[in-house]
């Protein structure tokens, strides 16, 4: 969209008056910027005891969302594991236990350490099955602590879930029967 | 040498660090402050016990000393930095002293130096060599032009701090600082001899800011060009040496202009000359310390408010600017001095030394945009 001439604003340089020369004035509006900053409102979170607020488009831990029996919704397609640029997601597919559907991933992992968090997987799923939420302080003992299964990215889901900080954001529709659960979206963004 | 000077040599050595690692604390607190965060809040109430953390961490870090450098010269460098400075320190009164009888109760380590200010700025000089040492024994290029420069800095500023400060001898009649407190507490509010030397008084202010290579003349350790200047490749202990010798700078530098202009310990019906009350000695070092603070405050904030000169703006700064007003400066005190004329005509004196670098300026402008 080009930028419409109103909101262009030209600035020129000043013209420095004689005194200005002498930087003195310069330097005593600059002193009184400073002090008066000492004085304005702070704008740290201390964080342990304060939690930023995080915009719900934020890019933190994935989850696998359940569809409205519970069951894990991803079909096992490899479309994130195909799209991911970072290679960190390894599944294990097997024949779906369930008629709805041909294949359930049997293992589900993302490496977290190795994930660059660019939400390609979560753009690649056709079933809205995989998502990032707005968990950022992830931390781990070890590496194999940081390695997702899919048992502890449903839990990330429940959890979300249950905190209500993460609506599910991507929804396009009727996909595929694993995707017809509109009825069961935890707090669904007005306009998607 | 008695008791009384070696219980008082320690007791400033010891009052300097812990002053001067408490000033990193209030450095860091005004710098969060500055750009609207809290700062250092974690160890201790409002983060007060930070110093002592962070002086345990500088002591109990592994010293480390790189292959490649001068091993000698590595080490005497940040040594040299605290020395000089402590030494400068020797000669500054921290509190009323009594320039008749001065083996009582006194609040300076050598009483009554003749040459005071000739010492401060003789040994305030040589602080020059731990950088150059420092810098060139790390055989590391960074830490070499940092060094470099800094020589070409220090040397250029230290023309305009002697010349600013020649005003001050001039009208006092005397180098000893003391001396110099003394006259001016005996005059009163109108004896502080900013009213004569304003112009002296920002002169000073600004090379002295450029002798201890605070910003906006930190060209020495500019970290986004130099890495870290000339230490670079210090760490630990010898680090922290460099750190307090250049706070103790600051003290040094703050003390002295609250001494040369603002009267010292002299505020008017508080701590008159003659005022005798019970603790009126206290009182008057205390109020030799608040302006001492606030013009290490105003250092701290000259920090925050100023972008760092180039070097060719710095060098501009000492050589076209600073060294002709200190000089005009000097010659005015001369004149006035000479045909015993009203001390007072140096306050307009000034102005028009400033009137007279505004006109230079301007023509010079003329002529830039002339050709
Ligand atoms: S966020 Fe990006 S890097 Fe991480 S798993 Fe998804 S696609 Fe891979
Ligand atoms: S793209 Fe979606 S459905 Fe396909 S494997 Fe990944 S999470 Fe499962």
């Amino acid at each position: 969209m080009p930028i419409s001439p109103s909101e262009i604003k030209w600035v020129d340089e000043r013209t420095l008056r004689p005194w200005d020369w002498l930087y003195l004035p310069a330097l005593w509006d600059g002193l009184s910027t400073t002090v008066r900053h000492m004085f304005s409102r702070k704008v740290t979170i201390e964080f342990p005891e304060q939690r930023p607020s995080i915009p719900p488009h934020y890019k933190g831990v994935h989850r696998l969302n359940r569809d409205e029996q519970g069951r894990v919704r991803c079909v096992a397609c490899y479309l994130c594991a195909t799209a991911c640029p970072a290679h960190c997601i390894d599944i294990v597919a097997a024949p779906s236990p369930w008629p709805d559907r041909e294949k359930y991933p049997e293992l589900f992992v993302i490496d977290e350490l190795r994930c660059i968090y660019c939400g390609m997987c979560e753009e690649a799923c056709p079933v809205d099955a995989i998502e990032l939420t707005t968990l950022y302080d992830l931390t781990g003992f070890s590496r194999e602590e940081m390695l997702f299964d899919k048992e502890k990215l449903l839990a990330v889901y429940d959890y979300t879930v249950a905190k209500g900080s993460d609506p599910i954001r991507t929804h396009r529709g009727v996909l595929g029967p694993a995707s017809e659960i509109a009825s069961q979206q935890p707090a669904p963004l007005p306009n998607t | 040498m008695d008791w009384l000077t070696i219980g008082l040599i320690l007791f400033v050595i010891t009052w300097l660090q812990t002053v001067c690692a408490y000033l990193i604390y209030l450095e860091r607190k005004v710098a969060a402050w500055v750009q609207d965060r809290k700062g250092p809040n974690r160890v201790g109430p409002w983060g007060l016990l930070q110093p002592i953390a962070d002086g345990l961490k500088f002591l109990l870090k592994e010293q480390v000393v790189p292959a490649h450098v001068h091993r000698s010269l590595y080490i005497l460098a940040p040594s040299i930095a605290v020395i000089t400075t402590m030494l400068a320190f020797a000669v500054v009164p921290f509190g009323p002293t009594d320039v008749s009888a001065p083996d009582r109760l006194r609040f300076i380590i050598a009483p009554n130096i003749d040459i005071g200010l000739l010492f401060i700025f003789a040994i305030g000089s040589l602080n020059v060599y731990s950088i150059i040492l420092g810098g060139w024994a790390s055989n590391n290029k960074y830490s070499l032009l940092g060094c470099l420069r800094s020589a070409a800095q220090i040397i250029s500023y230290e023309i305009p701090l002697a010349l600013s400060a020649l005003g001050v001898v001039l009208l006092a009649g005397s180098l000893n600082l003391e001396q110099i407190l003394h006259e001016q507490a005996r005059a009163g509010l109108s004896g502080w001899l900013i009213w004569y030397q304003p112009l002296g008084g920002l002169l000073f202010f600004v090379s002295a800011l450029a002798e201890s290579n605070r910003l906006p003349f930190d060209l020495p350790e500019a970290e986004q060009e130099l890495v870290g200047g000339y230490h670079t490749e210090y760490s630990g202990l010898k680090f922290a040496l460099f750190f307090l010798g250049e706070y103790t700078h600051v003290i040094t530098v703050s003390f002295l202009m609250a001494i040369l202009y603002f009267g010292g310990w002299h505020f008017p019906a508080i701590a008159e000359y003659g005022s005798r009350y019970i603790g009126a000695t206290a009182i008057k070092v205390l109020i030799l310390w608040a302006k001492a603070s606030l013009f290490i405050l105003l250092i701290m904030l000259l920090r925050w408010t100023l972008p760092r000169f180039r070097f060719d703006q710095l060098m501009h700064l000492s050589w076209m600017g600073l060294v002709p007003l200190a000089l005009a400066n000097l010659v005015t005190v001369m004149l006035v001095r000479h045909w015993a004329l009203r001390p007072w005509l140096l306050a307009p004196g000034s102005l028009l030394i400033l009137l007279a670098a505004l006109l230079w300026l301007g023509l010079l402008r003329e002529k830039r945009y002339a050709t």
